[in-house]
């Protein structure tokens, strides 16, 4: 019974967007839609979450989408298919609500595009009518839309540009959808934390019950620290055990985003210690800004 | 008389020097200091600092044996009944265990039985000299042990021995509990629970690091599925509680479960080597007195802290942390702000917290604890500047294992109800013990628990038939 975390696919699907295929049976046969796990690159790494956002039973993957944003998630990008893990727990989190509520709403945004996934698919497994909405920067950013599509009832994308679908971002697809009429019984997003506000905002007005997957900071993700804390109705709450799934319209955002900006200065220190950690002095001074020398 | 003869003291890094490293404050004794400190052991018929001790670990003896410069033998002499005696001889609260019944403290001051223990059992590890016990041959049965802290570590070498295949899962990436996750390297070096392991999977048992039992796996599979024949659960008391009082969630208030394991676990004290932050405080704020409030503080100090304070809601006299660590923090500079409390914590335009409101105490009529219950004082708010706040008031039983355990019975407080004499639970061939039985207790206390475990899992195994395996 060796667990031994390796990487059997992975690729750059879209610019900045890694797709990681991992062989672990223990956490594929038990993972739910909407759980994640936690992973480290290697031994001095952090303990970072990461979503469930696909697995396979018979082969003992599963599919985690990884974006680049700071030393963490570029350690993992710099391992190769055949490498290992040095970690991976999981799954971790409640499992998303999932049962009949009849019109369905999904949001995704960042690696929620990847993360909705499982959930659009156990909604329509469950008989609702499902409806998702991903949104990226610009087309060329769009990932994952092929498999959203194929498990939904419909599909929207937007992005920021306008290059393709609506110009714009999740909420305002949204509001156009509500404007011409269309009723949702239930809506869950998952993305940045931004996004997740505002689209709670949106459905706000017409009481949709909304999840959000909150990405507070983590780090045991099994209740034991207390680290990823957030208020939700005046409570406090573990975004890893309560979570991640939690009441849009009960969440404190500006507590959120100050918890989630506690360590901007030292995330800036690790990535400009980063480039120097990873090679000797002798690579360092190999490469030239000109990309000579090696 | 010999044991007039002054206690040995144990020679350690200067508070100064210290107070701004990591590395271990005691030295541990010298072969000569060793010899001279058990020389005033009377070596009595009726030795009392035995009953102190709360795994009997055979006291005179073992300092025979060191009287007899015969360390090895005196460290597997206390193996007998303690398992980790690098550890207990290091972290257990000898002033009110074994060595608060010595005789020879009601004169003079009692034997110093926890800086032997350390001395032999260092000296064991130290010359390679440990020995790696021959397991019995093979029972056939399983057993699962949940949680990798003195608990589960003891249960799984006491059934190792006996011939048991024993696998342990451990949530975490290291195995240790809050050996290696919450008591820091400057009082229980890493290396030392890494070696205590590391002998433990030599003789055969197997470690599942990052197993999350309850999500990875219920213990219904386990024993249903997985061919398990018995599970012991070990989880601690892992869930930090807080005082729920406004500003709790501003940044740079932690709680000690996450200080700790940020820098013990995460080794964020070599950041940015090791990828894990943790906040720097100059003014550093901890609530609580105990063991754990105690290894935040001299960590915050080590981390940079100008001012390291302590806020207690009760007196002196009862500070919860042992003796050695409370007269280690004063000599390195913490202040103590007893009889008070914190109301609400202040931030400032970042979010970060800059002060607390605090109310004075004074001691009221004895509690059920018998400890006299500390009563605010009214109208006595003043405010304490902080940068940094370590919540340190305690731990509760942590639900995650539950979640798939609906059929074991717990306490009001959520711990496991337990059989005493087997720690077996509600659930039949479902045993427990340590932090999650008791709710935080201590490392010695978890330990005896798994001793007792074990033999009771071994009896019950061996009066049963040797079950059809599909795994
Ligand atoms: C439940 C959950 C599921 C997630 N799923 C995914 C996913 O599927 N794919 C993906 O790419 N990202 C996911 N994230 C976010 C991902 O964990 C962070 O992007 C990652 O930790 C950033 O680490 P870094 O060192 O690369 O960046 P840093 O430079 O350290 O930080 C960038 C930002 O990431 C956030 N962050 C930093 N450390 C942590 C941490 N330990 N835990 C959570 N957030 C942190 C902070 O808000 C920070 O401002 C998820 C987060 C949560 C909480
Ligand atoms: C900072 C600190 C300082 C202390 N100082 C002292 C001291 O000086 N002297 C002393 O005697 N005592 C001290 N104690 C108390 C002592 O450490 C505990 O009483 C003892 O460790 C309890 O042992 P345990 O085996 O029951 O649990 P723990 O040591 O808590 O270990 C439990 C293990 O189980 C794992 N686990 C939890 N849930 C799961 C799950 N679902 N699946 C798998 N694994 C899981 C945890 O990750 C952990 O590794 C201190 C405690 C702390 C926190
Ligand atoms: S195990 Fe602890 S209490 Fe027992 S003799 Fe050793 S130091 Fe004393
Ligand atoms: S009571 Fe004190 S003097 Fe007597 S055997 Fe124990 S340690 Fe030695
Ligand atoms: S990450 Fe530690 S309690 Fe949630």
């Amino acid at each position: 019974m060796v667990r031994e975390y390796r990487i059997i696919e992975k690729s750059e699907i879209v610019p900045n967007v890694h797709k990681f295929v991992i062989r672990d049976h223990s956490i594929a046969r038990k993972a739910q839609a909407g759980q994640f796990v936690l992973v480290m690159a290697n031994e001095k790494g952090e303990r970072i979450p990461l979503t469930l956002s696909d697995w396979d039973l018979k082969e003992g993957t599963i599919t985690l989408y990884v974006l680049e944003l700071g030393v963490s998630t570029m350690e993992l990008i710099d391992l190769c298919e055949g490498d290992s893990l040095f970690s991976l727990a999981g799954p971790l989190g409640h499992e998303a609500e999932v049962k009949k509520f009849g019109r369905v709403l999904l949001g995704g945004g960042c690696f929620g595009v990847g993360g909705i996934y499982p959930i659009a698919k156990a909604m329509k497994e469950e008989g609702n009518h499902v409806t998702a909405i991903i949104e990226a920067r610009s087309n060329y950013l769009i990932y994952n839309q092929e498999e959203i599509g194929s498990v939904v009832d419909e599909l929207y994308i937007t992005t920021s540009d306008g290059s393709m679908g609506l110009k714009g971002h999740v909420q305002d697809q949204l509001a156009e959808l509500i404007k011409n009429g269309k009723r949702y019984d239930r809506a869950y997003f998952m993305g940045c934390t931004f996004m997740l506000m505002k689209c709670s905002e949106a459905t706000r007005p017409q009481k949709i019950p909304t999840g959000v997957a909150l990405n507070a900071i983590m780090l045991d993700g099994t209740g034991m620290c207390g680290c990823c804390r957030v208020s939700v109705g005046g409570e406090t709450k573990f975004a890893c055990v309560d979570g991640p799934e939690l009441d849009g319209h009960a969440v404190d955002w500006d507590e959120l985003f100050i918890r989630k900006h506690i360590y901007r200065e030292e995330e800036a220190v690790s990535y400009q210690s980063h480039a120097c950690r990873s090679m000797t002095g002798y690579e360092r001074d190999r490469k030239t800004p000109e990309g000579g020398g090696a | 008389m010999i044991g007039s003869s002054p206690r040995t003291k144990m020679p350690e890094q200067p508070p100064e020097i210290r107070a701004r490293n990591f590395k271990e404050v005691p030295f541990g004794l010298s072969e000569e200091l060793a010899l001279s400190e058990a020389s005033r052991c009377l070596n009595c018929k009726n030795p009392l600092c035995v009953q102190g001790c709360p795994v009997g670990v055979k006291i005179p003896e073992f300092i025979k044996l060191i009287k007899e410069e015969q360390f090895a033998a005196a460290a597997r002499k206390i193996k007998e009944t303690n398992a980790l005696p690098a550890v207990c001889g290091r972290v257990c609260p000898q002033e009110v265990q074994c060595e608060a019944k010595c005789i020879l403290g009601i004169k003079h001051e009692p034997v110093a039985i926890g800086y032997l223990e350390r001395f032999c059992a260092d000296y064991e590890r130290e010359m390679e000299l440990t020995e790696i016990p021959e397991p019995a041959p093979p029972t056939g049965k399983r057993v699962a042990v949940i949680g990798s802290g003195p608990s589960g570590l003891t249960v799984a070498g006491d059934l190792v021995k006996l011939g048991h295949e024993v696998v342990i899962f451990e949530a975490l990436h290291k195995p240790g509990g809050v050996l290696t996750y919450g008591i820091p390297e400057f009082r229980l070096p890493k290396k030392i629970v890494q070696a205590e392991v590391d002998n433990l999977i030599k003789q055969g048992a197997d470690l599942q690091v990052d197993s999350v039992m309850g999500k990875m796996r219920s213990v219904d599979e386990l024993m249903n599925e997985d061919g398990f024949d018995a599970v012991y659960i070990g989880v601690g008391a892992g869930l930090p509680r807080f005082m729920n009082i406004p500003g709790e969630n501003l940044n740079n208030i932690y709680s000690a479960n996450e200080y700790l394991t940020r820098v013990n676990l995460m080794k964020a004290y070599l950041f940015p080597i090791y990828a894990t932050p943790v906040e720097k405080g100059k003014k550093v704020a901890v609530i609580g007195g105990g063991n754990v409030a105690m290894d935040s503080v001299r960590t915050a100090l080590r981390l940079g802290a100008e001012k390291a304070m302590i806020v207690y809601r009760r007196a002196k006299e009862q500070l919860p942390g042992r003796k050695e660590e409370v007269h280690h923090a004063e000599q390195e500079g913490v202040e103590f702000h007893l009889l008070h409390n914190p109301i609400r914590y202040i931030g400032d335009e970042n979010g970060c917290v800059k002060a607390m409101e605090c109310i004075k105490m004074e001691l009221g009529e004895p509690d059920s604890s018998g400890r006299r219950r500390p009563i605010p004082i009214e109208g006595s708010e003043f405010m304490l500047e902080c940068d940094m706040v370590i919540v340190s008031i305690g731990t509760g039983a942590n639900p995650v294992i539950f979640s798939t355990l609906p059929d074991v019975n717990r306490n009001k407080w959520g711990y496991i109800e337990v059989n005493e004499e087997t720690m077996e639970t509600s659930k039949p061939f479902v045993y427990a013990g340590g932090d999650i039985v008791t709710g935080s207790a201590t490392v010695i206390q978890a330990m005896g628990a798994g001793r007792i475990a074990a033999n009771a899992i071994h009896k019950k195994l061996s009066e049963q038939p040797k079950k059809k395996k599909d795994k």
